[in-house]
C-alpha cells in the first residue's frame, strides 16, 4: 500500500501544498542506532500543541489569532509520569477532542511504558517535549532549527536518551 | 516538523518520524519515516484503541531498527477504520484556523483564475 498524503486534506490546502517546489538539503542527517532497541532510551516529541496544565501554559494562540501568519515556536515539557487529566492541548489547526481523550495518539507515553515492561526497548526518558506544529505562513522553522530543536536535543542527551519518536499532528 | 527530525538526528539522536504526509518527509528529507494513512491529529491511531496504537508503534520501531540509509520512508498497511468523508470533517477544527480564515478568499481566487486559464 502507498500512503496518499492528500487523502484527508481539504482541496484548497492540497492545492497549495502541491504547488510547493522543494528539494531536500543533502546530506540528510544520520545517526546510526549502534545498539539493540532493548538497550535504547527513548524520548517522545510531538507537534500536537500538548502542554501540562498547571505546570506549563498553553501555546500562544491568542497572538496567532491577532497575527494569523505567526505560529508559536516554543516547546513544553511533558513528564513521563504526568496524570492523563493534566495534559491540555492548544492548537488551532485540528480538532483536539480525540487527543484530549487519549494523548497517546500523539504522545504515546503509556504505550512506551508497556514496551519498556516487555523489554522491547531499554527505557523512556523522564521528560518528553511538545511543540505546536503551525510555524506561520509561509512556514518558517528557523527558531526550531536554530534554538528550540537543539535545546530539546541537548535535554534528551543529558537525560540519557539516544532515540526519539516524533509525531506531527 | 520534518525539520525537527533532522535537527535532533544531526545532534546525535536516532529518530523515527511517524507521518500522515510522506510527501513532506520526502521533500524535506527526513532520516527515517513510517507513513500512515490516518487523518491529521491521529498519527498513532484512535483514542482508546490500544491495539491499533501498538501496531503502528511496533512498525515504527521496526523501521528505526532496520532502515539502512537516510531518507528511508516505509508505508504502513494500516487503514483508517471510518469512511474518508467523515474523517475529513472530523479532524478539522470547528472554526477554521486564523490563517485559513484570512487567506481562503485569496486561494479561492487563485483556483478560479487557474480554472479560467484552462477553459
Amino acid at each position: 500500500m502507498t500512503v496518499d498524503s492528500f487523502k484527508f486534506l481539504p482541496r484548497l490546502i492540497a492545492m497549495f501544498y502541491r504547488m510547493t517546489k522543494r528539494e531536500p538539503q543533502t546530506p540528510i542527517p544520520w545517526t546510526p542506532l549502534g545498539r539493540p532497541l532493548s538497550e535504547c532510551i527513548f524520548g517522545l516529541v510531538t507537534s500536537g500543541g500538548l502542554y501540562p496544565r498547571g505546570a506549563g501554559h498553553p501555546f500562544d494562540v491568542e497572538r496567532e489569532r491577532q497575527e494569523p501568519t505567526w505560529g508559536d515556536p516554543s516547546f513544553q515539557v511533558i513528564p513521563s509520569d504526568i496524570e492523563s487529566s493534566a495534559v491540555g492541548v492548544s492548537h488551532l489547526h485540528f480538532n483536539t477532542t480525540d487527543v484530549e481523550a487519549d494523548f497517546n495518539i500523539l504522545l504515546p507515553i503509556h504505550r512506551f511504558l508497556t514496551l519498556v515492561e516487555e523489554g522491547r526497548i531499554g527505557g523512556l526518558a523522564a521528560s518528553n517535549y511538545s511543540f505546536m506544529g503551525y510555524q506561520g505562513f509561509p512556514p518558517d522553522p528557523t527558531d526550531w532549527e536554530e534554538r528550540f530543536g537543539p535545546e530539546v536535543a541537548e535535554a534528551f542527551i543529558n537525560e540519557g536518551a539516544n532515540c526519539v519518536l516524533l509525531t506531527p499532528a | 516538523m520534518p525539520v525537527l527530525a533532522r535537527t535532533l538526528e544531526a545532534a546525535g539522536l536516532s529518530t523515527i518520524f511517524v507521518t500522515m504526509m510522506p510527501y513532506w518527509a520526502e521533500k524535506i528529507g527526513v532520516p527515517r519515516s513510517l507513513a500512515v494513512e490516518f487523518p491529521f491529529g491521529h498519527s498513532l491511531g484512535e483514542p482508546g484503541n490500544v491495539e491499533q496504537q501498538m501496531r503502528v508503534i511496533r512498525q515504527a520501531l521496526d523501521v528505526l531498527e532496520t532502515a539502512e540509509k537516510a531518507g528511508t520512508i516505509i508505508h504502513s498497511d494500516e487503514r483508517w477504520p471510518h469512511p474518508t468523508d467523515l474523517a475529513i470533517k472530523a479532524w478539522q477544527p470547528e472554526e477554521p484556523s486564523p490563517v485559513i480564515a484570512s487567506l481562503a478568499p485569496t486561494f479561492k481566487e487563485m483556483l478560479r483564475k487557474r480554472r479560467e486559464r484552462r477553459e
